[in-house]
């Protein structure tokens, strides 16, 4: 089913939480919608779940206008952060209350909940209450609850907000695994943006209501459009600074401080005003160099298992980067460090937006 | 941590025992007397004042088909007021809860202003009402075992005494609601109830507790009421326990006390049983599939 948001605005009183935002989400492909909380992102979920009803706008499933259809007659399946089971029924009752609901016949009810546990891996545990379960069991039921009427539409909650970490990264590849074997599209839900670039196909950032990039990952983490965007994917976060932007013999040079570094012909700011830009680095992309890099101290080395995190003082900045541990590196060590130029970012210091990508 | 004195354990029990010594002196008299001619204090004693005079004649008033008809009486207005307020509450509660309407935030503080109003001081204008009642057909005095809504009729008393009642109700039941999470019943209302089904067969069963308490007040204040039937039921002594005990008490004199404790212990044994038989509900606590909440 592909669905169709146009200028949707959702209004608390006289808080606007969604503003005008424009979705086109294709047959099949899982989408993310990505923000901090109170985002507005659940508010926009609940929309096309049908639970809120749009203030303006409209929502389109396949070419059905949905706004007043409730949310029993859309077809969709949905998975919550607290995963919503009924405590007073069991496992069973649980998976089949949505055919129940459709006035199953009882074998079809016992045939498909059957199926949809082993489905999920908990077909031993049919009898059992939902208090009775693990976080990642009772997941796996409300992930079945959702599934179990064939639907049209997945939508997923903060699914995996309350489990433990090792958890959260096999149910991340084991609902990515099912929404491509079973080709249901899905919008999911997400604050964790390595979740979010993990498991979409495209990704909806959004920021206090408002639509700020509708992409691949990929894009979104390189040519990141706004400034919101580049600090807030990637981790650790990019290095962000004000950088003075100068012309010299027909080179364009950034300066920082009293660092000067050449900027590449092909990854030139578009436009510069008043001389300086915000110029965004990612820790991967600073590398040590003893020959052609710029002189600067290590304040302190945080050790990150893979990789070390080091904090340098350029001007009166501090960059973060990461080296290999056996490096060594210690805190007062001098070292000399290379920009990979050809990764920078550039943003306009007045509108937040991408001097290079807009 | 120093290992605990005798002392510092016999100190609490002597202080709840201090404590609860006037209740448990107040039932053990009422327990004693049923069954004495007279007492001393605590001690059963005959007319001459010697101990003894054990007697079961303080309970001759069961063999009276009187003491039947209120019972049956009472325990109409305790049933019908118990489901009334516990329907209407859940109904109601639910929607307050729930259900954005204009007029919600005055309707809930007007409640609780009706809830702090004495009901004696309602009384009279509660006659004129009852007595307007009685002149509709058939819903005023012409209704089998409550004879109607109107005055001098059960049902006039329940419908009264459940107005009195559903403040306290309604407010319990929203604050069950409350708790119940939003993400249940929208999960519920996605896997394609109605709202009416919702509320029937997912967030009633999550207030169980709720209900059994609300049930347990609603029955233990209906068969105890007094001011109520008293007031609006013209034969008081055929009406409910409570105006037979009160008849007793003023309308026989010399006033036969083991006698009156006798219809009190009569009285207090039905919902003695009610509660030994729902306290374990009160106290249960919901084992449910909801983890943290939005």
């Amino acid at each position: 089913m592909t669905i169709t948001i146009n200028n949707l605005v959702k209004k608390f009183g006289s808080v606007t939480a969604v503003d005008k935002v424009n979705l086109d989400i294709k047959d099949g492909e899982f989408v993310a919608f990505l923000g901090p909380s109170g985002c507005g992102k659940t508010t926009t979920l609940l929309m096309i779940a049908g639970i809120y009803k749009p203030s303006d706008g409209d929502i389109i499933f396949d070419d059905r206008k949905v706004n007043d259809l409730p949310p029993k007659d859309r077809e969709i399946g949905m998975v919550f952060q607290s995963y919503a089971l009924y405590p007073h029924m069991s496992v069973y009752q649980n998976l089949s209350y949505p055919l129940r609901l459709k006035k199953r016949p009882k074998e079809e009810m016992k045939r498909e909940a059957q199926r949809i546990a082993d489905l999920m891996g908990i077909g031993h545990l049919l009898n059992r209450k939902p208090g009775q379960l693990s976080g990642g069991q009772q997941q796996r039921v409300a992930l079945g609850r959702a599934l179990i009427k064939k639907p049209k539409l997945l939508l997923f909650d903060e699914p995996l907000s309350n489990l433990d970490a090792r958890l959260r990264i096999s149910m991340r590849s084991e609902i990515k695994r099912l929404q491509r074997e079973l080709g249901i599209t899905s919008i999911y839900v997400t604050h964790d943006q390595i979740e979010a670039l993990t498991m979409a196909d495209r990704i909806a950032v959004i920021k206090n209501g408002v639509l700020q990039a509708f992409t691949d990952p990929e894009s979104l983490h390189d040519r990141p459009k706004t400034l919101f965007i580049a600090e807030f994917i990637g981790n650790p976060p990019m290095n962000l600074f004000v950088a003075e932007i100068k012309s010299e013999n027909g080179k364009l040079y950034a300066i920082i401080g009293d660092v000067k570094i050449e900027i590449p012909d092909v990854r030139r700011p578009k436009k510069v005003v008043n001389g300086n830009v915000r110029m965004g680095i990612r820790p991967q992309d600073i590398l040590i160099d003893e020959k052609e890099g710029f002189d600067t101290e290590i304040l302190f080395v945080e050790p990150m298992g893979r990789d070390d995190l080091i904090v340098c003082k350029v001007g009166d900045m501090q960059i973060h980067f990461l080296v290999d541990p056996t490096t060594n590196l210690k805190a007062g060590n001098k070292i000399k460090l290379k920009f990979n130029m050809q990764k920078c970012q550039y943003f306009d210091m007045e509108t937040d937006l991408s001097l290079l990508w807009n | 941590m120093k290992p605990k004195t005798v002392f510092s354990k016999i100190v609490p029990y002597l202080l709840l025992i201090i404590i609860t010594l006037p209740i448990i002196v107040g039932y053990s008299w009422i327990i004693i007397s049923t069954f004495s001619t007279k007492t001393h204090g605590l001690m059963p004693v005959d007319r001459a004042g010697n101990f003894g005079g054990l007697t079961l004649s303080n309970w001759n008033f069961i063999f009276e088909p009187e003491i039947w008809l209120v019972t049956f009486n009472t325990t109409i207005l305790a049933i019908g007021l118990t489901l009334g307020v516990v329907v209407v509450s859940m109904m109601a509660g639910y929607a307050l809860s729930r259900i954005k309407f204009p007029g919600r935030k005055a309707f809930l503080s007007m409640t609780l202003i009706l809830h702090a109003f004495p009901t004696v001081t309602l009384l009279i204008a509660i006659y004129f009402v009852l007595k307007w009642i009685s002149g509709i057909p058939i819903l005023g005095r012409g209704l089998p075992i409550i004879g109607g809504f109107g005055y001098n009729t059960l049902g006039g008393v329940i419908l009264v005494s459940m107005a009195l009642q559903l403040p306290l109700g309604i407010w319990l039941m929203k604050g069950f609601f409350d708790n119940v999470s939003w993400d249940m019943e929208r999960a519920s209302l996605i896997d394609g109830c109605s709202r009416f089904r919702t509320w029937r067969e997912i967030m009633i069963p999550q207030i169980k507790p709720g209900i059994a308490a609300l049930s347990i007040f609603s029955f233990i204040q209906g068969w105890g009421s007094f001011i109520i039937p008293y007031s609006f039921m013209v034969n008081a002594n055929k009406a409910t326990v409570a105006t037979y005990l009160n008849n007793l008490l003023s309308e026989t004199a010399p006033t036969n006390y083991s006698m009156v404790a006798a219809v009190g212990l009569f009285q207090l044994l039905p919902v003695l049983v009610f509660y030994i038989f729902t306290q374990k509900y009160l106290l249960s606590i919901f084992a449910g599939g909801v983890k943290g909440s939005s």
